[in-house]
């Protein structure tokens, strides 16, 4: 299929997704009351003690609001884990259960047994970092939707291990610093490149994988959505800035985010049984250098080696590739996410 | 040379003067400092090794099983949930024979999670065939660590230097850190003659049916047995080095003439030495701190009880459901010696809870109040306790 073609039937698949009836949330008659009598529906409540700017605590929130309250949590052992549950406090509204590290798809795949075992329609949603995801999680998660359990997979993608001081994980992007990736004398951070998990996703040909961003709260939602109204596996893979990990203001979170998806370095994608179904369109590419610049992670790739800019170009050539795979580049739409901003402002959402 | 290092800064150096060939590690609380200052001495290129930034613990121990079993000096570092999700792979080291070594920044084990210092991780592991050597300060660690790389190869089996999380990890001592040329002086370079290769080819972990399994495992039992000797003399050669020693199999402090002991592993033993020195002369007490938990040294221990009357066992773990583990292990060894001291035996420091200077005297008196074979958690504070458990 050549790329005009390619790309005409992204939108039109598009446009198809955005009319589909499965928008509406599967939830029984009363649990549909209740989220009348609370319009601004929060699973996750203020007061947690999550960094200012933290883009894992914005996704969860978002996430939760969508879901709605007819849901059982799982966690990984993670910031999300640690910030939410000092205890004897919780800021969770829902039914929510940390184990360890590695198991949130395996003990989500346990919860959802027994519901299916009770005969309760109310969704699991399982959630952990990009080290409980990509990493050490792994096995389970690929075990998870195999099997084909009916649960929601959501990964909060900040992109190292920080709840322990920022170590490299699988999902660090190429030549990023970490504590386990420092650049030095022989190295310029991070050796590897960050894990296409979305494509492993995919290739388990689930009925739903997509990735977003907090910087496009609307676009999370719609996803969220989207996903709990389908019977079977599907996952969320959700970039969600890390301000201490990142070495970057809190006050600009957002916008290092926005500018993650902008220069096509993290592609927001759907894949629907393993197909490209949708994209969110990059009208006008901006270089990677200008997301790079704005990060301390990313410190030593603005210095005079040589090998500085070597892995400039690099991670612009990466972008690029992202670009022209995923056929980003858009003209009609803008990806620009005011209704979402304005919720983010408002601290909630009214249906 | 004394420098001011942190801990975990401290151990890097050390492992980093052994010349491992590989090293493979995830990062976890308090033992992720160590992983990062590998990774730092790696990157500046102070540390030419294969550093294998792994997915998970279970890879980590994993790596380091197939880089030994390949010939390369071998080490990696854990605690808490990494010990315990790396389980199933330490028993297998341990049982091939590899002389890999690890450091154990120990930490409390999970529900509820805490990332604070008790002995829980390794303890729970204490079966699996490793050498468990416990340190009382971070002097002890670093010499403790380049002796276990001596001690692994020597004896083929693997060495855990135990070291409590945070309270040596993360703080900050006067050291001495020994010179490249001692510590080569020390550890001729690592050949391992049951190492793959294809010139000699042999079949590792295979399987052993009811006719020789039993044999395999007293092997391995008898191996450690054997090591008992080998973990004093590697800290005397070492002492004839750099002078100093790290603690053999255990050592005992206090007067001569004392007949009530205390018995501890760990960075607890600095704290009960020197609460010990503020005590009245008459009422203080002989302070055994035990560095080999494994093997478990019960005629060396045998001999330091002689003339004792009552010997305290403090430890930083317990079993549910039983009591002490360390208690009721010195109970046994002490069981064939002809006037053995009657033991008593307490939990304290659980999850990072202070063990503060007064504990000593607390303990000495909470001990004439325990029934024989009793244990107790010493500083349990009933008012956070659920009624039915006050
Ligand atoms: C088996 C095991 N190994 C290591 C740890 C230590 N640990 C806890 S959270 C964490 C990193 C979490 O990283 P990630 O999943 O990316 O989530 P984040 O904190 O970045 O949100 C690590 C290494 C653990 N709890 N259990
Ligand atoms: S360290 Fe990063 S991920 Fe963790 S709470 Fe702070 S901002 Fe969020």
């Amino acid at each position: 299929m050549d790329s005009t073609k390619l790309k005409q039937e992204i939108q039109e698949r598009r446009r198809q997704a955005q009319s589909a009836p499965s928008e509406s949330m599967p939830v029984e008659h009363n649990m549909a009351e209740l989220r009348k009598l609370q319009p601004r529906y929060r699973g996750l409540e203020a007061g947690h003690r999550a960094c200012q700017g933290c883009g894992e605590a914005l996704a969860a929130r978002l996430v939760t609001e969508a879901a709605g309250p007819d849901v059982i949590l799982t966690n990984a052992t993670g910031c999300l884990e640690v910030f939410t549950t000092p205890w004897p406090q919780s800021a969770w509204r829902l039914p929510w259960i940390h184990s360890l590290f590695e198991n949130s798809a395996a003990i989500a795949s346990g919860v959802e047994a027994a519901l299916k075992a009770q005969g309760r329609k109310t969704k699991v949603i399982a959630q952990g970092g990009d080290g409980g995801t990509f990493d050490i999680g792994f096995q389970a998660l690929s075990g998870m939707l195999e099997r084909q359990h009916n649960i929601l997979y959501v990964c909060y993608d900040n992109e190292a291990y920080m709840n322990t001081g920022i170590q490299r994980s699988g999902s660090t992007p190429h030549a990023a610093m970490t504590t386990t990736s420092p650049p030095g004398k022989e190295r310029m951070g991070k050796r590897h490149l960050k894990k296409d998990l979305l494509s492993i996703i995919a290739a388990h040909h689930i009925p739903y994988a997509a990735s977003a961003s907090v910087a496009y709260p609307a676009d999370i939602r719609r996803k969220v959505r989207r996903a709990v109204s389908i019977e079977g596996p599907t996952f969320l893979l959700i970039h969600s800035p890390c301000p201490l990990g990142w070495g970057i203001d809190s006050e600009i979170s957002i916008e290092v985010a926005r500018l993650a998806v902008q220069t096509g370095l993290f592609p927001v994608v759907e894949l629907e049984r393993g197909e490209l179904t949708g994209v969110m369109p990059i009208r006008h590419p901006r270089p990677v250098a200008d997301y790079l610049k704005l990060q301390n992670r990313f410190k030593h790739l603005f210095t005079d080696d040589p090998r500085a800019r070597e892995e400039r170009e690099h991670l612009q050539a990466l972008a690029d590739h992202n670009i022209e795979i995923y056929q980003l580049k858009g003209d009609g739409m803008d990806a620009l996410d005011t209704d979402g901003a304005d919720t983010v402002r408002r601290g909630g959402m009214v249906d | 040379m004394l420098h001011a290092l942190e801990g975990s800064q401290a151990i890097a150096q050390a492992v980093a003067l052994c010349r491992p060939g590989v090293v493979a590690a995830y990062p976890i609380t308090p033992q992720t400092h160590i992983v990062e200052n590998i990774s730092k001495l790696v990157a500046d290129g102070k540390l030419k090794c294969e550093f294998v930034s792994v997915e998970s613990e279970f890879s980590a121990a994993s790596v380091v099983l197939g880089a030994s079993a390949a010939g390369s000096r071998s080490y990696t570092a854990s605690s808490s949930q990494g010990i315990l999700l790396m389980a199933e792979v330490l028993f297998d080291i341990a049982g091939m024979r590899l002389p890999v070594v690890m450091t154990c920044a120990n930490r409390a084990i999970s529900a509820p999670i805490n990332i604070w210092n008790d002995h829980q991780d390794s303890m729970t592991v204490r079966d699996s065939g490793w050498i468990q050597l416990h340190c009382a300060d971070n002097q002890e660690a670093i010499d403790t660590s380049i002796q276990a790389f001596r001690i692994a190869e020597r004896t083929e089996l693997p060495v855990m230097v135990c070291m409590d999380g945070f309270v040596l990890t993360h703080t900050l001592e006067v050291v001495d850190m020994p010179s490249a040329e001692q510590v080569d002086s020390y550890l001729p370079p690592f050949t391992f003659k049951n190492k793959l290769d294809p010139k000699h080819p042999l079949s590792l972990g295979t399987l052993v049916g009811p006719e020789y399994y039993t044999e395999a495992r007293y092997s391995l039992h008898r191996a450690l047995e054997k090591a008992l000797p080998e973990i004093e003399a590697a800290d005397a050669d070492w002492a004839k080095i750099c002078g100093r020693a790290a603690g053999g199999l255990l050592t005992v402090e206090g007067p001569e003439n004392a007949t009530t002991a205390v018995l501890a592993m760990g960075s607890v033993v600095s704290t009960l030495t020197e609460s010990n020195e503020m005590l009245p002369g008459n009422k203080r007490v002989k302070i055994i701190k035990l560095r080999s938990f494994r093997p478990f040294p019960i005629e060396a221990l045998q001999m330091a009880c002689q003339g004792l009357k009552e010997l305290i066992v403090l430890e930083r773990a317990f079993s549910p459901g039983l009591g002490g583990i360390l208690g009721t292990e010195v109970r046994a060894a002490l069981a064939g010696m002809q006037k053995p001291p009657q033991v008593r035996n307490f939990t304290v420091g659980l999850g990072g809870r202070d063990i503060p200077m007064s504990t000593l005297s607390k303990l000495i008196n909470a001990a004439k109040a325990q029934a024989p074979g009793g244990f107790a958690i010493l500083d349990v504070e009933p008012e956070r306790l659920p009624p039915e458990d006050r």
